[in-house]
């Protein structure tokens, strides 16, 4: 078991184009530091300056991060990460 | 090319009317990997600015969540410049987060909420690179 995280289309350049990866932690910032380990770089796009970036959206089991703790967000075996970026422009 | 039936152009038109002068955005969903534009989804411009539009967060992830069901993706993303020309601006460029979407921009510049000229244009924007593209209007 572990944690599952879907990946968007513009990120999966760091994925080998895989929707989803797989990565253990109990933080999303230890399951981010892990699945950057196997798709380097992947992380950097997430996040900047140890917080989320600003127009990337994270949610675990349907709760925005945000609300839950950020990159401290609990996680557990099983749970589903899914990286959101915003839709946004001027 | 962005292949586009009338009645979604004409739906992005009366939403940028409709918002003026605040930026209206929405998408077009299609089954994934078809290109096709099917269904046309209002969303939330979280920031109600004449200059700047964000999805709202949460309606974004519902749509998220109902395509990941249905197996839809994102074929357009439009949104309206209500002061400026329609093509992409610094910002549209450097937030651009879907590389497989047509990035439709409506300009109500010229004609405001009245029923006045639009200018309806098509981009592709991957890595910072904006190339326009031509709209075919289905019959």
């Amino acid at each position: 078991m572990s944690v599952e995280v879907r990946i968007p289309t513009i990120l999966r350049t760091y994925t080998r184009g895989e929707k989803a990866v797989h990565g253990n932690g109990t933080t999303l910032q230890e399951v981010l530091d892990d699945i950057d380990a196997s798709n380097p770089g992947l992380k950097d796009r997430i996040v900047e300056a140890e917080a989320l970036r600003r127009f990337v959206n994270v949610y675990v089991n349907d709760e925005d991060v945000r609300f839950t703790g950020g990159l401290k967000a609990p996680t557990v075996d099983g749970d589903v990460v899914v990286v959101l970026p915003a839709v946004a422009g001027g | 090319m962005l292949k586009i039936a009338p009645e979604h152009v004409d739906a992005m038109i009366a939403h940028a009317r409709e918002d003026h002068p605040d930026e209206a955005c929405g998408v077009i969903v299609g089954p994934e990997g078809s290109d096709v534009p099917t269904r046309l989804i209002r969303m939330i411009n979280a920031e109600r600015s004449p200059t700047f539009f964000r999805f709202e967060p949460e309606e974004q992830f519902a749509l998220y969540k109902q395509m990941s069901t249905t197996g839809e993706e994102i074929v357009v993303v439009y949104h309206s410049h209500t002061a400026t020309e329609a093509y992409p601006s610094r910002t549209d460029v450097s937030l651009a987060s879907e590389p497989q979407a047509h990035y439709v921009i409506v300009s109500t510049a010229e004609s405001g909420a009245s029923g006045g000229r639009v200018s309806v244009r098509s981009f592709r924007i991957v890595d910072g690179v904006v190339t326009e593209e031509e709209i075919h209007i289905t019959e």
